[in-house]
């Protein structure tokens, strides 16, 4: 899928790094790195309101909305039921139409439950919702998630948070070539390089937050980040060489000896 | 009457009948939030139009940080 931009359902954008909007140290730090990763597609999550401290500061408030696309998650659901819930709240906000499934299906490793995650995206896709599943690098679940007509598929590259990079990016592959949605790699990135090489196997996207935000600089690695996708981008697009198993010398044979 | 405001309980008066008067209480008609009336949203402009009954269940949500 070659093209300039990011299309997911109607929305189109520029940049194709995703930024996860957890754990960071303070806002001003988160302020700098969305600003310097020039994402336009910030993730959070629903929870409670403390309602004994209404004047607690909220980071989405401070954000200028008019320039960021809000792509709210439904973690903390462990069915489809309660991931449907999650989403119909976020949408009563009337700040965003996105939403990123994320059904968790055991507590250790993070991994979705697949069964509950096409569940709820076969109801949120009825309402009108724009659907963006977070699941493992299951081809087949990918294959039949874009059947259904989900918007984006979102498969992680190593469980949530572990920094272990593209533990199968055999799979990932397969994912990316059957794909007729944008394939967005969420989860697991640790490094730029892991950030580049999902970039290079063709993804559309990467989604990232705490190789961002536990980084030791943080705003420095939202700028690396940023980088590492336009680079994988542009080395995917240019079209890498094949691979050989000797070396093929880069200086002419011809006019040897001297 | 007495309600539950996101799992606290909590005592209102006659005049906080309605959805309106509970975030005004709550200082919250400013925020961001989203909330839910026995277990169905309410959208900002009804408000003013959801009476709250005794024993009633009251969520109010907000966007916080999350991957």
């Amino acid at each position: 899928m070659k093209s300039s931009h990011l299309q997911i359902g109607s929305h189109r954008f520029q940049s194709r790094l995703l930024l996860g909007t957890g754990k960071f140290s303070s806002f001003e730090v988160q302020q700098q790195a969305v600003k310097v990763s020039e994402t336009q597609i910030l993730t959070f999550a629903v929870r409670r309101m403390n309602i004994f401290d209404p004047n607690q500061p909220n980071f989405l408030e401070q954000l200028d909305l008019s320039q960021y696309s809000l792509l709210p998650n439904t973690a903390g659901a462990s069915n489809a039921e309660e991931a449907v819930r999650i989403a119909r709240l976020a949408q009563a906000s009337g700040l965003c139409d996105m939403i990123k499934v994320e059904v968790i299906g055991d507590a250790k490793t993070l991994l979705p439950d697949p069964i509950e995650t096409y569940r709820a995206c076969e109801q949120l896709l009825k309402e009108g919702f724009t659907v963006l599943p977070y699941i493992s690098d299951d081809v087949i679940l990918a294959k039949r998630l874009q059947e259904l007509g989900v918007h984006a598929i979102m498969p992680g590259a190593s469980p949530i948070g572990a920094g272990l990079g593209l533990l199968n990016p055999h799979y990932l592959s397969f994912i990316i070539e059957q794909a007729t949605v944008p394939v967005i790699i969420d989860a697991g990135i640790g490094t730029p390089g892991d950030a580049a090489k999902a970039m290079e196997l063709g993804a559309d996207g990467v989604l990232l937050n705490t190789a961002v935000a536990g980084a030791k600089d943080p705003v420095m690695m939202a700028e690396a980040m940023k980088l590492a996708v336009q680079a994988g981008r542009l080395g995917y697009d240019a079209g890498r060489i094949p691979m050989k198993r000797y070396a093929s010398a880069s200086s002419p044979i011809e006019g040897l000896p001297v | 009457m007495e309600v539950k405001v996101n799992g606290h309980s909590m005592e209102l008066s006659l005049q906080e009948a309605h959805i309106q008067h509970l975030m005004e209480h709550l200082q919250m008609t400013h925020r961001i939030v989203i909330v839910e009336h026995n277990g169905t949203i309410v959208p900002k402009h009804k408000y003013d139009a959801t009476p709250i009954m005794n024993g009633d269940r009251i969520e109010i949500v907000h966007f916080v940080g999350g991957g």
